[in-house]
């Protein structure tokens, strides 16, 4: 009896995992599929990846999603894990204000954050771009950054710290050689998910961009909504491909981590 | 000492500037009028809110709850046996159903809802397989529904319930399982009194995310509705860039965000009172 049930729990939990690969799957064999229409299987090719390394407009969208990504993470890192340390370190009057100021950005709709950008540009009448886009996307990483640089330094406690003040070290000396060796995965772990978070973004990309700023994904919605080519397939078939690899690295050097050092998991 | 105090200021002065302010245009466009040509005029107005009151914008308001519960609900069903399975593995095995569950939630859910265009379209991969098995001789509409929405809702968001609710799971303290089954319960009794409640957490934070995700989502509608699903995230983004009436646009944003916020607060309210009950540990 306990047997069965296990053996339907998992044969559940398996049915589900099937529901979440399937289309994915599909997607992947479709790239391949030599017929245009890609309704029937005519055979292997792999002429939809060759033709889209041959498209410039892929090339360039992905060339501004990657430049677009590389600031708003260098950027929202900074001034994420500034602020991180300083709520750290130091009591501020307005405490709860600030605090509100810095989580609320996770917590409104996304549709709304677009508009709102949208809307203070357009009464700026600041033009549409790459820039736009940038300031955005840096807008809503700073906050998660702040949270997982903050979990860190929670779980740092402020001993070490108070230590190496006492042994006569200078504020900067204490944040270069204590601190920052002490924080450093969690800003690692800050930067990796704010630069995810852009690369990935539609929704707020979608309101701030401008004619000549597309980026992957924009370029992606583009495509689906004008209608069905293998290309986006195998553009599709290639970012899985870049993602699994990508969490498969995470997850190995995270398992690492875990087994080497502390107990505790960063909130991925 | 106080030196460092200033740290907070760039990214103090960053949200205010980008986010703060900005919302505050949006609050303060809600209330004004909209002009013959689709421009804001500031003279206040309540039409904005009264607006939504008229029975085409409730619909679509209650349209949209109603997607949004089910989807919250299916996740719940599909995601909390498979991250309950999950827990029973073994350590490799949990890490490697784990990574399953995660790469689907960080594959872009634009490709994720297109996944399922090219599955379910007239000429994709269920009909042409059903026809050539010969149980239909037409295409199905299978696409461009509201059923559609609501496949491609649940797909994308089920991931966000598995991986809080695994969390809460695997904290759960073995021990009052052991001493439920000791005390003679069986296994559906320790389910239902011990780990249930226990992990309820989890299920509220799942079903938080995936509820207010949904409430606000309009791609996925978008790609795998047509024309005919329309729910408040595809209303907004028609005001703003089609119909260009930006005010009851506004109105519409305040309305989702306030409905939004006040759900996550009383989340975090039922969390407290959870823990001064003492049953997280």
């Amino acid at each position: 009896m306990k047997g069965l049930r296990h053996h339907l729990l998992f044969a559940y939990a398996l049915a589900v995992l099937a529901f979440l690969y399937i289309p994915i799957i599909v997607l992947v064999l479709y790239s391949f599929n030599e017929s245009r229409v890609n309704a029937q299987w005519t055979g292997w090719t792999v002429k939809w990846y060759l033709s889209l390394l041959d498209n410039k407009q892929v090339l360039n969208a992905l060339e501004n999603s990657l430049s677009i990504g590389v600031v708003s993470t260098i950027f929202s890192t900074v001034m994420g894990t500034s602020v991180a340390l300083a709520l750290h370190r130091y009591r501020y009057r307005w405490q709860g204000a600030i605090n509100s100021l810095i989580y609320l950005p996770i917590l409104v709709p996304e549709i709304v954050m677009g508009l709102s950008l949208l809307i203070l540009f357009s009464q700026l009448a600041f033009p549409l771009g790459k820039a736009t886009i940038i300031i955005a996307h840096i807008t809503f990483c700073v906050s998660f950054v702040v949270v997982i640089v903050s979990a860190r330094l929670e779980g740092m406690g402020k001993e070490l710290e108070e230590a190496a003040q006492d042994l006569g070290a200078s504020p900067w000396q204490t944040f270069r050689y204590v601190t920052l060796p002490l924080i450093s995965p969690g800003i690692i772990a800050g930067a990796l998910l704010a630069f995810t978070l852009s690369i990935d973004d539609f929704v707020i990309s979608f309101f701030v961009a401008g004619p000549n700023s597309t980026t992957l994904t924009l370029y992606i919605y583009g495509m689906v909504k004008r209608g069905i080519s293998p290309e986006i397939n195998a553009l599709s078939a290639m970012l899985i491909a870049i993602i699994v690899v990508l969490v498969v690295i995470v997850q190995w050097l995270q398992n690492k981590d875990r087994d080497e050092h502390s107990p505790h998991q960063m909130p991925f | 000492m106080n030196k460092g105090r200033w740290l907070a200021l760039p990214a103090l002065g960053w949200l205010t500037a980008f986010f703060l302010i900005p919302l505050f245009f949006v609050v303060a466009i809600s209330f004004c009028q909209r002009g013959t040509y689709g421009e804001v005029l500031y003279q206040f107005t309540l039409e904005n809110y009264r607006r939504f009151f008229e029975p085409l914008y409730l619909n679509i308001l209650s349209d949209t709850v109603q997607m949004s519960v089910v989807t919250t609900i299916l996740t719940f069903l599909l995601g909390y046996p498979l991250a309950y399975r999950i827990v029973r593995m073994n350590r490799s095995w949990q890490n490697v159903w784990l990574l399953m569950v995660m790469v689907p939630f960080w594959i872009n859910f634009l490709i994720r809802s297109y996944a399922w265009v090219v599955i379910l379209r007239s000429q994709g991969l269920l009909n042409t397989f059903l026809i050539a098995s010969g149980l239909i001789d037409q295409p199905l509409n299978l696409l461009y529904n509201p059923a559609a929405v609501q496949l491609g809702m649940i797909y994308t968001h089920l991931p966000f319930m598995v991986l809080p609710v695994y969390v809460s799971l695997e904290q759960l303290d073995r021990r009052l399982l052991e001493a439920a089954y000791d005390l003679g319960g069986t296994p559906w009794q320790s389910f239902r009194q011990v780990t249930l409640p226990l992990t309820l957490p989890g299920i509220a934070a799942g079903s938080i995310l995936v509820f207010v995700s949904s409430l606000g989502m309009f791609v996925v509608p978008d790609i795998m509705g047509g024309a005919k699903s329309a729910l408040i995230g595809n209303l907004i983004q028609n005001q703003f860039l089609s119909a260009r009436d930006w005010p009851f646009g506004s109105a519409l944003s305040i309305l989702l965000t306030v409905f939004s916020l006040v759900l996550i607060y009383l989340y975090y309210r039922v969390l407290e009172s959870q823990k001064g009950k003492g049953g997280r540990h």
